[in-house]
């Protein structure tokens, strides 16, 4: 086992992947190993010099016309040959939806174990790795040790701090040869944006939640006046999202995870998907007519009631107390 | 024949999990099991490819012997026969043994031109099993797919990314995995139940598709667990009442005020 040393980062995701700079590099520091990133692409030894800037120590680039955009097996097949060559004992992949595939594949590939959106990671006295995930639909926390290496980890987004970029780090740069490109398995017919909010619902300290009790989209603005008075942003549950396709992204576990100091969920039952990704507001207040919805177990204060009276109500109230102070 | 696999998990009912309030520890002892959710909506796609293409629809759990339950729901959904891959050898068995255990099944099951999975388990939701097994058999592989269309051939897919929605198409053999927006699973009507009964369950043990012991159950796995816990949340729960929705509303914002929450 002790072949394996250093860690690799890896994201298609530019964002992510400084935080998994940021996060490699504290782990490098701990293990007394060193942080490289591989940089596939076409022609891009510029993005290699910049991530040199945010903490990567060793950069290995491959270049190649037919990485040029991320596709699975292409991208699969080489990280599989580096991570042969190399040995990594640790490698942290970016958990979006494509990154989370590509780890499971290259973990398969590898014969080794992969450990999928990890919230904490750390590194025990035994220099063993912890990786602590949510399971059970939000019920539980779950610790676990790689037996084998290397260690492949996925890593939500905005889950650690980005990497600070200095102009003085210099990371060493080198090129990778010689390695066998796949071609995709799968076609892409089609591909059509989405549109994602600007702003990070994760940083706002104040979220207003909306749930299925809302009967139109436009009777979000109910919501919209409220999360303006505080400040704040609104949320929306994955049903609104995927099933009324009224908004893009929710709050959840399998959407955005937030810690704001106020939550106030309006018409949300509360489904165990929906508060694991609320679990570390500070505090939480549930608006809903169901006095037996889930919510109500993890409200601080709870208001049995119709939203569509108390939301403009409670936006009143707090516009004349924050008039007052 | 056009022949369409659907893996599924005997899953923990997670809403219905109970904790230990003193060690915080799940219990998982007891628990309710049932078919992972969105193994159902793969299931449910399988049966919409059978009820316009024609062909067979199987499906296989690796699992205890009680996941027969899950298997005989699977067959009152609409699958034709059921696979039960089970050895007291297997406990404990991570993705990557499981996924082991799965591929060496389908080697003797013969090939199947559509493998369906759900996107992840709702208990352990690691998403892995899937895109394992599709290395393992070396095909194709769509994974978060929301909408599916077969062709006999040819698999088309569409699947939702965190920036964009991608068409995908693939040559079969695939292996699909998709989410719960795909379909609405059906239940199964009485008649449906009873004719299920009938229907056969196959069950083998890891002599009877070749595994090798060494690659299953808890030293063929390469995670371990260290502790499952519930998470520490405690919550206040104070009801706030008043005779009117602007009293109830004044009342909340003044307990907001007094968290120290608004008003900085």
């Amino acid at each position: 086992m002790s072949e394996y040393r250093g860690i690799w980062v890896y994201s298609e995701n530019k964002e992510l992947m400084l935080e998994l700079l940021g996060k490699g590099s504290e782990l490098a520091g701990k293990l007394n190993t060193q942080l490289t990133v591989p940089v596939l692409g076409h022609e891009a030894r510029e993005h290699a010099k910049e991530l040199a800037g945010y903490g990567a120590q060793k950069i290995v680039i491959v270049d190649s016309p037919q990485l040029r955009e991320f596709q699975v097996e292409p991208y699969l097949s080489v990280l599989t040959q580096l991570t042969q060559q190399h040995k990594p004992e640790l490698f942290l992949i970016g958990s979006t939806r494509r990154g989370k595939e590509l780890a499971a594949r290259l973990a398969a590939r590898l014969n080794v174990g992969c450990i999928p959106d990890c919230q904490e990671l750390d590194v025990d006295d035994q220099g063993r790795l912890l990786a602590r995930r949510i399971v059970y639909g939000g019920n539980a926390i779950v610790t676990q040790v790689f037996r084998i290496k290397p260690q492949i980890v996925t890593i939500p987004r905005r889950r650690f701090e980005k990497a600070e970029y200095t102009e003085t780090s210099k990371g060493e740069i080198t090129a990778a040869e010689n390695l066998q490109v796949e071609p995709s398995k799968t076609e892409i017919v089609e591909v059509k944006p989405i549109e994602v909010a600007e702003t990070k619902i994760e940083e706002a300290r104040m979220v207003v939640g909306g749930g299925r009790g809302l009967d139109k989209k436009e009777d979000f603005k109910i919501l919209d006046e409220l999360a303006q008075i505080l400040g704040g942003q609104v949320g929306y549950t994955r049903p609104l999202a995927e099933d009324r396709k009224w908004f893009t992204e929710w709050v959840g576990l399998s959407g955005h995870t937030i810690s704001p100091e106020l939550y106030i969920a309006c018409g949300i039952s509360g489904v165990i998907q929906h508060v694991a990704g609320i679990r570390d507001s500070k505090i939480v207040v549930a608006i809903n007519k169901d006095p037996e919805a889930p919510i109500m177990e993890m409200a601080d204060y709870i208001v049995i009631g119709d939203l569509y009276e108390i939301v403009p109500a409670l936006s009143a109230a707090l516009r004349k107390l924050l008039a007052s102070t | 024949m056009t022949r369409i696999l659907v893996c599924i998990k005997q899953a923990l009912d997670v809403s219905q999990l109970k904790v230990d309030s003193t060690t915080r520890r799940i219990i998982t002892a007891d628990a309710p099991k049932k078919i992972s959710d969105f193994d159902k909506n793969a299931l449910e796609e399988a049966i919409h490819v059978k009820e316009k293409h024609g062909g067979e629809v199987f499906t296989v759990t690796v699992g205890p012997e009680d996941a027969k339950t899950t298997l005989r729901e699977a067959l009152a959904m609409g699958a034709d026969k059921a696979y039960l891959i089970s050895d007291p050898s297997f406990e404990n068995s991570d993705t990557l043994a499981t996924s082991y255990i799965l591929a060496e099944a389908i080697k003797k099951t013969g090939p199947f031109d559509l493998i369906l999975c759900g996107e992840a388990s709702i208990d352990s939701f690691s998403a892995q099993v899937g895109p394992r097994l599709a290395e393992r058999l070396s095909i194709p592989l769509i994974t978060y797919a929301r909408k599916l269309d077969f062709d006999g051939d040819v698999v088309t897919a569409e699947r939702s990314l965190e920036d964009s929605s991608q068409t995908m198409r693939a040559k079969t053999p695939v292996l699909v995995t998709v989410t719960k927006e795909i379909n609405e699973p059906r239940i199964p009507s009485l008649m449906a139940i009873m004719k299920a009964s009938k229907k056969e369950i196959v069950i083998w043990r890891a002599a009877d598709i070749n595994i090798a012991s060494e690659k299953t159950g808890e030293s063929g796995s390469a995670v371990q667990i260290l502790d499952v816990l519930a998470p520490k949340t405690e919550r206040k729960r104070i009801v706030i009442k008043g005779e009117t929705p602007t009293e109830t509303a004044e009342k909340l914002a003044k307990a907001l005020v007094q968290e120290g929450v608004i008003g900085r």
